[in-house]
């Protein structure tokens, strides 16, 4: 159901990938999805797909997190790879009329497939083994020294915990909506869109008329502790690198810069 | 009870959340119990105990992971017999008020019967009982927009939604829970009400002793995904200890009774309700002169 939908769910852990940095993996990430992006020919890829490997068995988790995170995107995979395999031009291996098969459509399609499931499993390695709350604390250290210019780091850090702290209790909350209306017959899908959109109003309706009131509580929740924003406000943990942080970022960046120079070979 | 036949049977049901994830919860462990048609069936049980997760196997919208259920002669794990138990089984959820959607009390009311493809005097008929049973009136609130009424009237219109139903067995989920003292005796009258008019069995989640005591023919306990005890409401508040053992209390009555009992008075432990307490009080006062 709702709540299956796990994809990115931070799952708690004590590998080294749950106890590294938040600043750290940031940067991973990027460093990671840059050197997906330039990988160019198979060394790159083995490359950037090793250590990928590496960092998805480091992280502990059971192999079906990661399977299903991937399922979930198999519709953009498919679409892609299928547009690419016939829209190449090039040497035709099969054809019937005017949809064609190429050889070079083959090999894009299958890079770009590598590609964005490499990009799917190391972005959802950062979600997996931080927890949102670290994440933002993060992005805002990451953040702060735009703040001269006028970027609310600390406003943009809040955002985003709330938002991500929210995904599970409104998914929760529409899987509650759904059994309770499918309790008085609801069939969310009947008909054409209009069918639809009206079939839709049961589960909707209360759920954003929950988020409202939620959003709302909240708010005063928040005000009824003094919050009032950036200023002044300290951490409960501090961020503090360590040995394992420098590891890793410099095997990302020698990993990038492996895979830039493949480029050249 | 009208009839000595199990209108719900669970044979060692078993339901865990979120398998094979550090989210793991078992939830239901090996639970059996049967619920006789006619009956008011309370469940009682610490937050967290599997009561709500119990209950919603029972008109087919959790499917038996593991064990078995009936329900009306219907075995739930039939997914297309599971499809259509809720013409047979009505379930309030907890806090129903917030899955009220309709643009007036009426559409919102009649959401069930129009499911049902019923006739438009049906479906009218049916609202203005369900209404009624509630103690609201159509006239008064029926082109209101439901959320304009207060928590505790549409509370009692998102019952009607399911007594609209018709329903052989109605299953409540902490229907009293956050009204007040007498919104929700009123609220139980409703039901009690309902329940000996058209002969429907009731199952109860309730966090209140005092209602199981005096309205449920039989209670049973969950504790952590088990069922811990189970019988009529005199045997099960009469074993207080255990009880207490499990994060639980007893009706105050019962609770006096044992009281005195431990001072060393001879009372009878297992009363309910206040009169019996008077009366067994009067009885040792009596032998005291």
């Amino acid at each position: 159901m709702l709540s299956s939908i796990t994809f990115g769910q931070f799952m708690p852990g004590d590998s080294l990938l749950h106890r590294l940095d938040p600043r750290t993996k940031v940067v991973g990430v990027l460093a990671v999805a840059a050197s997906v992006l330039a990988a160019a020919n198979w060394i790159g890829f083995a490359l950037v797909a090793g250590l990928t490997l590496v960092a998805v068995l480091q992280s502990q988790l059971p192999a079906k997190v990661y399977i299903s995170g991937l399922r979930a995107f198999w519709v953009i995979f498919a679409i892609t790879f299928i547009v690419q395999a016939f829209l190449t031009p090039g040497e035709i291996l099969a054809g019937l009329g005017p949809l064609k098969i190429t050889q070079e459509g083959l090999e894009t399609g299958g890079r770009i497939f590598l590609r964005l499931a490499l990009l799917v499993l190391v972005a959802s390695l950062l979600t997996l083994t931080t927890p949102p709350v670290n994440l933002a604390a993060g992005l805002e250290s990451m953040l702060s020294p735009l703040k001269r210019l006028g970027v609310p780091a600390h406003e943009l850090a809040m955002m985003m915990t709330i938002a991500l702290r929210f995904v599970p209790i409104l998914l929760q909350e529409a899987e509650t909506l759904v059994r309770a209306q499918r309790s008085r017959g609801a069939a969310f899908v009947t008909g054409g869109p209009a069918g639809w959109a009206r079939g839709l109003l049961p589960l909707f309706v209360p759920l954003f008329a929950g988020a409202l009131r939620r959003a709302e509580d909240l708010a005063t929740a928040m005000e009824a502790r003094s919050y009032r924003g950036g200023a002044n406000m300290t951490r409960m943990m501090s961020l503090r690198f360590g040995l394992p942080d420098y590891v890793v970022l410099t095997l990302t960046a020698v990993v990038l810069a492996g895979v830039v120079a493949s480029r050249f070979l | 009870m009208t009839n000595v036949a199990p209108v719900i049977k669970v044979e060692n049901l078993t339901h865990v959340y979120s398998p094979g994830t550090p989210f793991q919860v078992v939830s239901l462990d090996g639970i059996s119990l049967e619920i006789m048609k006619g009956e008011l069936f309370a469940l009682v049980g610490s937050a967290g105990s599997g009561k709500t997760t119990l209950v919603q196997h029972f008109n087919g919208i959790i499917a038996p992971a593991k064990g078995k259920v009936w329900v009306c002669g219907v075995d739930v794990s039939d997914k297309n017999k599971r499809r259509d138990l809720w013409r047979k089984v009505g379930l309030v959820f907890q806090r129903p008020e917030q899955q009220l959607f309709e643009e007036t009390v009426f559409d919102d009311v009649a959401f069930g019967p129009r499911n049902m493809g019923l006739g438009k005097d049906e479906v009218l008929g049916r609202v203005k009982e369900a209404l009624q049973v509630v103690g609201l009136k159509i006239d008064e609130i029926g082109t209101i927009s439901p959320f304009r009424l207060s928590g505790g009237m549409r509370r009692r219109v998102a019952i009607a939604g399911v007594l609209a139903l018709r329903p052989d067995v109605l299953v409540l989920d902490e229907p009293a829970a956050g009204l007040d003292p007498r919104g929700r005796r009123q609220l139980m009258d409703h039901v009690e009400n309902f329940r000996y008019e058209r002969g429907v069995t009731v199952v109860l989640v309730t966090h209140s002793m005092e209602e199981v005591a005096l309205r449920a023919d039989r209670v049973a306990v969950l504790h952590k995904g088990r069922l811990a005890m189970g019988g009529t409401p005199r045997e099960v508040f009469n074993r207080v200890v255990e009880l207490r053992a499990l994060g639980l209390d007893v009706p105050a009555p019962a609770g006096l009774m044992h009281k005195l009992r431990a001072a060393g008075r001879r009372v009878r432990t297992d009363v309910l309700t206040i009169d019996e307490a008077r009366e067994e009080i009067a009885m040792i006062l009596g032998e005291g002169s």
